[in-house]
């Protein structure tokens, strides 16, 4: 009896670490992009040792957890014409900062925006926004109406467009090698 | 690339919420009157000519693993190399030059911090460069793929 308990519960950790495994996988995979054949989860069971149902209700399962944001179309907007991408650095105090960073996440231009720790003295900078524009001058123009927007003129801020992308693609955050 | 009325509509109903179901792109082409195979071609020609980077998950960095935007000051006349560099350190996923002092910034990924910080503190001591570490202490807007300005662009 103890022998078949045991036989079971080896079978059970086989089952369960080839999931975990075909998991693991499977976000290597999808790291890389969904292939472009008629029917693509089966692409990927196939590649990671888990059913075509398996990967649905993986991936299905993920989005519903929030470790996918979103599942589609990445565009690369330098491509399409977005040349002018400004990173806009700002030097908000402490006790505005939330107030501040949920304004400008509304505003339908800025398309991210994070807190992040200012370095002193080099960075004092703590709140971050991105506007991707199809040029400079327009970019400019939308960061003045911000600024007069949401009474900004006293605010330490810096523009920092950037003039090149050495590399632009998603994250990779499951080992690869 | 020339992108025609389909590859827009493509693109503006579908940064978000591909189906997930056992013929996706049939179910895409069908809202966008063509056929499966049409959507897979225009797909793989986006995706050769660079529009689209990849069709799939962009993941929750704070959920996903660690992840960490850095800055470095590079001498202006080695900032080429110095991106290359950069490039070559494990986990790299964006890597631009901007208009600063710091003037080369680039976002790392690895499983978990520990990792990241170790991948970091190789790459500064070997560029020798004053480098930043900017955490994300909170997002208060997150990529959800923006709505494309057709006409600005056109």
């Amino acid at each position: 009896m103890s022998q078949l308990i045991s036989a079971d519960r080896l079978a059970l950790d086989a089952a369960t670490s080839t999931s975990a495994w075909g998991l693991l996988r499977l976000r290597q995979q999808l790291e890389q992009g969904l292939p472009l054949v008629p029917r693509p989860y089966l692409a990927l069971a196939e590649r990671t040792g888990l059913s075509e149902q398996e990967v649905i209700n993986a991936i299905t399962q993920w989005q519903n957890d929030g470790l996918i944001k979103r599942f589609g179309l990445v565009v690369k907007h330098r491509t399409l014409g977005y040349t002018a991408n400004a990173m806009v650095v700002w030097n908000i105090p402490d006790e505005q900062i939330q107030a501040l960073g949920k304004a400008m996440a509304d505003v339908p231009f800025i398309t991210l925006c994070y807190q992040r720790p200012r370095r002193l003295p080099d960075w004092p900078y703590n709140l971050f926004c991105m506007i991707h524009g199809t040029n400079r001058e327009r970019v400019l123009t939308q960061l003045d109406s911000l600024i007069a927007d949401h009474s900004l003129q006293h605010i330490q801020h810096s523009v920092l467009f950037s003039n090149k992308a050495y590399r632009q693609r998603g994250g990779r955050y499951v080992n690869h090698d | 690339m020339r992108l025609d009325q389909t590859d827009q509509q493509l693109i503006n109903h579908f940064q978000r919420h591909l189906p997930v179901c056992e013929r996706p792109y049939l179910e895409m082409s069908r809202q966008l009157g063509i056929s499966e195979q049409e959507v897979i071609e225009r797909l793989q020609s986006l995706q050769s000519h660079d529009v689209v980077g990849r069709v799939g998950p962009v993941f929750e960095h704070s959920q996903a693993g660690a992840s960490l935007l850095a800055a470095v000051a590079a001498p202006e006349e080695q900032m080429d190399l110095v991106a290359a560099r950069i490039n070559r350190a494990p986990g790299v996923n964006h890597n631009y030059a901007r208009e600063h002092t710091y003037n080369l910034w680039f976002v790392m990924t690895a499983p978990d911090y520990e990792l990241l910080e170790e991948h970091l503190d190789e790459l500064e001591q070997e560029l020798k460069l004053p480098m930043l570490r900017l955490p994300m202490v909170e997002g208060y807007h997150i990529d959800l793929g923006f709505d494309i300005d057709w006409e600005a662009l056109s």
